[in-house]
């Protein structure tokens, strides 16, 4: 599937998706965008590092109200992959706080935002309960 | 002797609300004139004026200011800082102050929001023809409502529920009742935006917004402006005996902003440069939270409320449930908590909230908050946060004499 391209640049697609952070080499701080240098210890070489693919939802929100063009409600979501925070939307649940519960393992899914003009299909990830 | 304090002389804020035939300057105006006159002092005697508008941040609103209300030369410090702005500008005249390099100093924040709707994040751009990453995220499409949320709302009732999450006891209703007492409060207060009281069921059945903070539990867009004069100790000497009587000591003056930690890259974490701001003002003002007679702090929405109760050390660490639950920050309870009506009834007029706040405590300590006077107030405390971040806490105290 070569004419995939990953919404952001910290998703790895393939057989085997999954998240990746910049890591600060000296005191391997994590971060998710590009940084000038680490904002913990000033380091400024970062190696690329594998998150874990499952995790426990630690704060959510159903969101119900956004921006125009945004499609409500969506489930916004902090998730512990084993130390590491990400920020996600949970997907594959039902929006509500019935199915929705601080606590609950969860693990990485990915799925199709469409294709553009030249016929390259994005794709996006959230995390979805777990079994 | 001058102890190098700093005090304020005089301060003014504005009806919060809908000001459509003000604008934003006329609103800055009405309240850095009421502050000047608050505190029997003049234009020609301020050194330094601090000055924000966070919408229009580019606009340099303090010198529009000084061309409606005094040109005198002194310098202008145009400031923004989010949610904090106003606090900022009023610490930047109170440093001016405390350094030596003025006597008297000039605060002023204003902001004309009524009917903006939701902040940040903004409409979502269509998607590009062709996917092409760009950005510190590399992203090839816009990723508010794909990867979580940048609307206020959502932000900070992830922040609350994840407060519920370390600590538990936290619950749709349980938020609803901090915006109930809120909205309670308000209907003593007179310059609030909106002074209508609400029941826990009426709040919880309101229009959603982000689970679980239902609109009346958001802080209230609104026009409004406030400002402050503040003054050193040896010129405060100078002056007559009523205004020194009504003069309000700045015991403690603190902004900071996040320290490193690996969750606050994902999500704002609110609490640490909040509970570093009150140890650093518990410290210079030499009292702890356990002497505070009401404090006002920054519900932007219901679920913040509570975090920083926490945050601010009114409690022990994650006793947060228990000491809303036992009344304490309800005006007539021991530690009585945005007895102005708070973000949520009063209003949020951003870059005005940090002084605003600021003169709900120095009113209730000169004794003239009429019928929502906290009786006996002595020592009260002012706290807001602009997400990004910064946080300031003011610790005031009374006049001695």
């Amino acid at each position: 599937m070569t004419n995939q391209v990953p919404l952001v640049d910290y998703l790895v697609l393939g057989d085997d998706p999954h998240l990746v952070a910049n890591e600060c080499t000296a005191c391997a701080a994590r971060y998710f965008d590009r940084r000038n240098a680490c904002a913990a210890c000033g380091g400024i070489e970062f190696t690329r590092a594998r998150l874990a693919t499952t995790g426990e939802v630690r704060a959510f929100t159903i969101v119900a109200f956004a921006a125009p063009g945004i499609p409500v409600p969506f489930v916004a979501a902090l998730i512990d992959c084993d130390g590491t925070s990400v920020r996600a939307n949970l997907i594959n649940v039902t929006p509500d706080a019935e199915h929705v519960r601080l606590g609950m393992k969860v693990k990485l899914a990915t799925y199709p935002l469409g294709a553009d003009d030249a016929g390259v299909e994005a794709v996006g990830f959230g995390f979805e309960p777990l079994g | 002797m001058a102890s190098g304090d700093v005090w304020i002389l005089g301060i003014h804020m504005t009806k919060f609300g809908k000001h459509a035939d003000k604008d934003t300057v006329d609103l800055a105006a009405e309240a850095a004139m009421g502050a000047l006159r608050d505190g029997g002092a003049s234009m020609k005697e301020m050194g330094v004026l601090a000055a924000g508008n966070l919408m229009a941040a580019s606009a340099g609103i303090g010198q529009q200011l000084q061309k409606q209300i005094g040109q005198t030369g002194i310098p202008v410090y145009n400031v923004a800082n989010a949610c904090a702005t106003g606090a900022t500008a009023l610490r930047v005249a109170y440093m001016a102050v405390k350094s030596g390099e003025a006597d008297m100093g000039l605060a002023v924040g204003v902001e004309k929001l009524a009917g903006a709707g939701l902040l940040a994040g903004g409409a979502r751009k269509q998607d590009a023809k062709t996917w092409t990453p760009r950005g510190r995220y590399g992203a090839v499409a816009p990723v508010d409502g794909r990867v979580g949320t940048e609307t206020m709302p959502g932000v900070f009732a992830q922040i609350g529920m994840e407060y519920g999450h370390r600590y538990g006891g936290t619950s749709f209703e349980l938020f609803a009742r901090i915006s109930e007492k809120n909205h309670a409060h308000s209907t003593l207060n007179p310059l609030a935006a909106y002074q209508k009281r609400f029941t826990v069921e009426e709040i919880m059945n309101d229009v959603m917004i982000a689970y679980p903070n239902t609109r009346p539990m958001c802080s209230a867009n609104c026009d409004g402006a406030a400002a402050a004069v503040v003054v050193g100790d040896a010129k405060l000497k100078s002056l007559d005996p009523d205004q020194r009587r009504r003069a309000v000591k700045i015991s403690a003056s603190v902004l900071t902003t996040d320290p490193w930690e690996e969750a606050c890259q994902v999500l704002p974490n609110v609490n640490t440069l909040t509970r570093n701001a009150a140890r650093q003002a518990y410290e210079k003002a030499s009292v702890g939270p356990e002497d505070l007679d009401l404090v006002e702090l920054h519900d932007c929405f219901a679920t913040a409320e509570l975090v920083h109760y926490d945050n601010l050390m009114l409690c022990a660490e994650g006793g947060a449930v228990d000491l809303f639950q036992s009344g304490a920050t309800w005006r007539d309870g021991s530690t009585p908590v945005n007895v102005s009506g708070g973000l949520q009834s009063k209003g949020h007029p951003i870059a005005a909230t940090g002084i605003a706040n600021i003169w709900e405590v120095a009113t209730h300590l000169r004794g003239e908050a009429g019928d929502r006077q906290v009786q006996g107030a002595r020592v009260g405390l002012a706290h807001v946060i602009g997400l990004g971040s910064a946080c300031g806490v003011h610790i005031l105290e009374r006049a001695a004499a």
